[in-house]
């Protein structure tokens, strides 16, 4: 009985640990603390050497294309159909095409987007999508500089040689439901990818990301004046965004916020202005870009629930707080409205 | 022969027969009583006679009723998948009604009312169980102690689950059934109200509960110290002090200047325990009721410092734009 009570005891003990170094993703230490805000308020971020080896591979930069004239003839008189690079040079329009097929479909080639019958049929609804999402492109780089400043968005930003980006969302209402009279929790009780497996809200997107729900859920009086009335359930659900925020940048809560007030701008980080400008693209991106495009897709692009796929922070970022290690592309690329640096 | 010197119960309690306990007048005992070499390594190894009573009965079968309620509610939340029903199970949940029903009596079932029946039952459940832990230290002529310890945990359940959402107008404010979805909560219960750790009760609650763990391992240090003199028969030394006490006292007064006896440590002990609960609940009836950002209630009252600046100030963009998010 001992002998087997002992035995039992060391099996669960060595188990448990086997699994909690192979499966919580850690990585190995040393671990730095960086102080990012005034000594003891807890303003730090964490990084280790093997964490950044990791982040720098997955954000190495694809080959550089050469820069083409402005000048010469217009891809408008070149090419039929051409609708939204109509600013372009032939010579700058095909530069584009190429960055095209070499940041989204560098396998599939141009036939992914185009018939190569007739290069200015609009059969393919990939080329319905490209085209969106070039204007897309445009307007990021034009009006959202609050957001991306001027190291601004190519497609590469998201798609990373990919024809559709890793980090797409979807509205979700939680797994398969018994339904009926039992209870349905307002999509609470589930692990997810956007609640940071928790069991709150599986889905804080679509309400923060596409619709405009209230984010801010603190009083800003002390006593109850009626500042705020957000329900524990609301508060879970902004809680859940900012997870979400958080695993997409790679970043933890201080890195906008001080934790001991977290609604306060007057403590946050000016990181936490960019978010905001952010948070603001998003609704609006997700709105007038991706989900009008729903009628275009074909059903297996459409989510469980028949929306189009959307964007959320972790499309551009994918895990690091400047996407792409805050290396722009987009400076060598005026075809899409970048900016060069001044 | 065997002495309590060790970290682990070295020895098996268990005499030739199970022990039939006092004699209690009017109670007649019919239950058998038996030993399990298991629990005797670390507890009696008797197990039994057991008392139920018509109050343990339907505290069990009320209890039973609330955990089939939960239960059954997350397994149809996975489409009584079993394999999934295993697998979330510490996130699945059972969730209040939404604020919209405020107080209502009966929501639809499938937004919260079978929270509303599942919190009946197990409140009735709990409640019973407390009146016959009191009813059975009445009957073995002890004192009432362990009732009013646990009273004091009821306490903090019923503020949290009842007392507090009575007062808010809104059964939404209460905590979910549910393993991780009640630690949830509990977070964001403490952002939407401003931080708890300036609610002074919070403080309080959390210095009885850390002191707690603390006087529980220097008295079961102590008594296991001792033991080699028979300090374990911590009864008999409170009436009688023997060497084992004299030797203990003389530590802590070598260690700390200062010891309690035999008998007032459990006191200490006692009260600890009971001030944790009993302040915790004060602290949550406070919040959401008469204050809503316990940080900014901490910087009216002192108890937030300010800071400096690491950067330059930034201010709220909203106030700019005038809208959202």
């Amino acid at each position: 009985m001992r002998i087997v009570l002992s035995l039992f005891g060391f099996l669960a003990a060595a188990f448990l640990t086997i699994m909690m170094f192979t499966t919580a993703g850690w990585v190995r230490p040393p671990i730095v603390g960086v102080q990012t805000g005034f000594r003891g308020t807890g303003q730090e971020q964490l990084v280790s050497a093997q964490a950044k080896r990791i982040i720098e591979a997955a954000n190495a930069l694809p080959e550089a294309i050469d820069p083409a004239s402005p000048s010469g003839e217009r891809a408008t008189a070149a090419y039929k159909n051409v609708k939204v690079l109509t600013d372009l040079s032939t010579e700058q329009f095909n530069r584009v095409m190429v960055a095209i097929t070499q940041w989204v479909s560098p396998e599939q080639g141009c036939a992914y987007c185009h018939n190569t019958e007739n290069l200015a049929d609009d059969g393919l609804y990939t080329k319905i999508v490209a085209r969106r999402m070039l204007e897309m492109t445009r307007d990021i780089n034009k009006n959202y500089t609050a957001h991306v400043a001027d190291t601004g968005v190519t497609c590469y930003t998201c798609h990373r040689g990919q024809p559709v980006p890793s980090n797409i969302w979807f509205e979700n209402k939680g797994g398969p439901h018994a339904g009926g009279w039992s209870a349905h929790n307002y999509g609470f009780g589930h692990p997810g990818a956007a609640n940071g497996s928790t069991a709150m809200t599986i889905d804080p997107l679509t309400p923060h990301l596409f619709d405009n729900a209230k984010i801010r859920v603190q009083a800003s009086t002390s006593l109850p004046e009626g500042t705020s009335n957000a329900s524990i359930q609301q508060t879970e659900q902004t809680y859940a965004l900012m997870i979400h925020i958080s695993q997409g940048l790679g970043v933890n809560c201080t890195f906008c916020h001080n934790s001991r007030n977290w609604a306060s701008w007057e403590q946050s980080n000016p990181q936490r202005v960019t978010a905001w400008h952010g948070l603001f693209m998003m609704r609006e991106l997700n709105g007038a870009y991706l989900e009008p495009l729903k009628v275009s897709y074909p059903e297996n692009r459409l989510g469980p629930l028949g929306d189009a796929p959307k964007a959320n922070c972790a499309t551009c970022h994918q895990g690091v707080s400047k996407p792409l290690l805050g290396q722009s592309m987009a400076k060598d690329f005026p075809e899409l409205g970048g900016k060069s640096a001044p | 022969m065997a002495y309590y010197q060790n970290i682990f119960t070295q020895v098996q309690v268990r005499g030739e027969a199970p022990e039939p306990g006092v004699e209690v007048a009017g109670l007649e005992r019919t239950r058998a009583a038996a030993f399990v070499h298991f629990f005797g390594r670390f507890g009696n190894a008797q197990i039994g006679p057991i008392y139920l009573g018509y109050l343990g009965s339907l505290s069990l079968a009320l209890g039973f009723i609330a955990f089939e309620i939960i239960g059954l509610n997350m397994w149809a939340s996975v489409k009584w998948d079993p394999l999934q029903f295993v697998r979330q199970l510490p996130w699945l949940a059972l969730e209040p009604p939404k604020p919209e029903y405020g107080l209502k009596i009966f929501p639809p079932l499938s937004e919260g009312g079978w929270w509303l029946i599942a919190g009946f039952f197990l409140t009735a459940s709990v409640l019973l169980w407390w009146w016959r832990m009191y009813r059975r230290a009445r009957a073995l002529g002890l004192g009432t102690h362990t009732a009013w310890a646990f009273l004091s945990a009821i306490w903090l359940y019923l503020v949290l689950g009842f007392i507090r959402p009575v007062l808010m107008g809104s059964w939404s404010e209460a905590v979910p059934f549910g393993i991780f979805p009640h630690l949830d909560w509990t977070s964001a219960f403490s952002i939407r109200y401003g931080n708890l750790f300036y609610n002074p009760f919070h403080m309080l609650s959390i210095v009885f509960l850390y002191g707690s763990a603390l006087l529980f391992a220097m008295h079961g240090a102590t008594i296991l110290a001792v033991g080699r003199f028979g300090g374990e028969r911590e009864i008999e030394q409170i009436l009688d002090r023997g060497t084992a006490s004299e030797r203990a006292a003389l530590f802590w007064r070598w260690t700390m200047g200062f010891n309690a006896t035999m008998e007032s440590i459990h006191r200490w002990a006692w009260w600890f325990a009971v001030l944790t609960t009993l302040t915790g609940g004060i602290g949550i009836l406070l919040t959401g009721t008469v204050v809503d950002n316990w940080y900014l209630w901490g910087v009216t009252h002192g108890l937030a410092p300010e800071y400096p600046h690491a950067f330059p100030p930034v201010v709220d963009p909203a106030l700019a734009t005038g809208g959202a998010p």
